[in-house]
């Protein structure tokens, strides 16, 4: 990957083998205004990519995600993988994998679920099948197979 | 296995074994929910009955059911008059209802309502229907109805006709009848089929269903004609609901065909899909089904609150 020509960070976070185009979302989904000011986000668009064909890469400085970030980027990029350097260094590297519950990702895509109601509750979503990934709300039982318009 | 304490929301939360259990002890309510024998079982206790939208046979089939245990009900039957108005949270209601009566029977217009109810309440609460969601006790009454008629659920051909998108007792039923090895046709107009989850669950539970389009064709096989009124309340405009009221029917030329045990269910109300001609014949089942309401109900409250009754 020397030709990308992005600089290597110090610590941060590498997202890598995201899905080609999703780049932009799993930015969406880190939050550009959380970031450290001083911080540089990398994006690199459209990578060739032996296991996937096509990938985007998303590096940030200075940022590790919480596990609800991890949750959302598995939803729309579940072929992803989040490296944690520290000081130069890979120092853990995984494959992004959902729970068998999710809490507080998505809004329930059925506008009369009482979690679209102003109840003073999280939205949950059960894993009904990994692949493709097709959740089912735990309250209104409605099913979800589309996440990039619903992500909270 | 035991039903003391626990909630009732969707009918999966019950396995088959449950289910048979709660209609033999709705067969055993039989004479004291006729008023043939007197019974104090639920005597002492109290249900609330918290109903955000209208509702005449589950309310009232819970009252009439807690009445003859010998127990008393508060209601909800009117929201305009409760804190909602201001703004309270169904959460907070809930939390607040819990503390002054011993199970809660719960119907609202959202979806999901009854399962943030059974979280947040320490008593068992009963769904009586949420939105366009799951309506259980109905089912209970269903299956109950085409038990008495038939002495077993397995192996029924049972047709589901008319509003499957949104009629929410078919949901909860095809379920039900699934895992009873009942077989399912379905005939609804255009526009009006079960919904894809409904469908892909049943299709994971290994359901027997067909389609049929024609009605007179699906009625000669069958064991039960199950008709749902066209849900006009849920449509999201009058144009749409026009395209399709009125576009099934069921009378004596319909039924001219059918199997001689033939039997024609509807959760009421009806609003025409059922010619009144059929109303005289050994085939109507549905106000044997709004009765058998009581029972069903009453075996439901006894075994929740965990009370010997019959």
């Amino acid at each position: 990957m020397r030709e990308l020509k992005i600089t290597p960070i110090k610590n941060g976070t590498v997202i890598d083998h995201i899905g080609n185009g999703l780049a932009l979302e799993v930015l969406r989904i880190i939050g550009v205004k959380e970031l450290d000011r001083d911080s540089t986000v990398s994006l690199a668009l459209h990578v060739r990519s032996q296991k996937i064909g096509w990938k985007d890469i998303v590096k940030v400085e200075n940022m590790e995600l919480s596990p609800r970030k991890v949750n959302a980027i598995a939803l729309i990029a579940p072929t992803a993988t989040i490296s944690i350097i520290r000081d130069f260094k890979v120092r853990e590297k995984r494959a992004v994998d959902l729970p068998d519950r999710i809490a507080g990702v998505l809004a329930c895509p059925n506008p009369n679920c009482i979690t679209n109601q102003h109840e003073p509750l999280e939205s949950e979503f059960e894993v009904v099948r990994r692949r493709p990934v097709v959740l089912r709300c735990f309250y209104c039982e409605r099913q979800v197979d589309e996440f990039l318009p619903h992500l909270a | 296995m035991t039903l003391k304490g626990r909630d009732l929301v969707s009918i999966r939360d019950l396995s088959r074994e449950e289910i048979e259990e709660i209609l033999r002890t709705a067969r055993r309510m039989l004479p004291i929910s006729e008023g043939r024998r007197a019974s104090r079982a639920l005597q002492g206790r109290i249900l609330t009955l918290a109903f955000f939208e209208p509702s005449t046979r589950t309310r009232l089939s819970f009252e009439s059911a807690m009445l003859r245990l010998g127990g008393q009900y508060i209601t909800i039957a009117d929201p305009a008059s409760t804190s909602t108005r201001k703004g309270e949270s169904l959460s907070d209601t809930i939390r607040m209802l819990s503390g002054y009566a011993d199970a809660i029977v719960l119907r609202h217009p959202n979806e999901g309502a009854t399962r943030l109810a059974a979280q947040v309440s320490d008593r068992p609460v009963i769904s009586a229907g949420d939105g366009a969601g799951q309506h259980p006790s109905q089912t209970l009454v269903d299956l109950a109805t085409m038990h008495e008629a038939f002495g077993t659920l397995t192996g029924l051909r049972v047709v589901l006709l008319g509003d499957l998108k949104f009629g929410r007792t078919v949901h909860s039923l095809a379920h039900a009848l699934a895992l009873f090895g009942a077989e399912i046709v379905l005939s609804h107009p255009p526009g009006l089929g079960l919904p894809v989850e409904v469908r892909e669950h049943l299709d994971q539970m290994g359901a027997r269903i067909s389609q049929s389009d024609q009605l007179h064709q699906a009625v000669r096989e069958a064991d039960v004609l199950y008709v749902t009124r066209i849900q006009r309340e849920r449509f999201p405009d009058e144009a749409e609901y026009r395209k399709v009221a009125g576009s099934y029917r069921v009378d004596a030329t319909v039924l001219g065909g059918a199997k001689a045990r033939l039997i024609v269910m509807h959760p009421l109300p009806r609003t025409g899909e059922i010619a009144p001609e059929v109303d005289g014949t050994p085939r109507a089942a549905y106000f044997r089904q709004a009765f058998l309401g009581v029972p069903v109900r009453m075996a439901l409250l006894s075994l929740l609150l965990g009370v010997k009754a019959a």
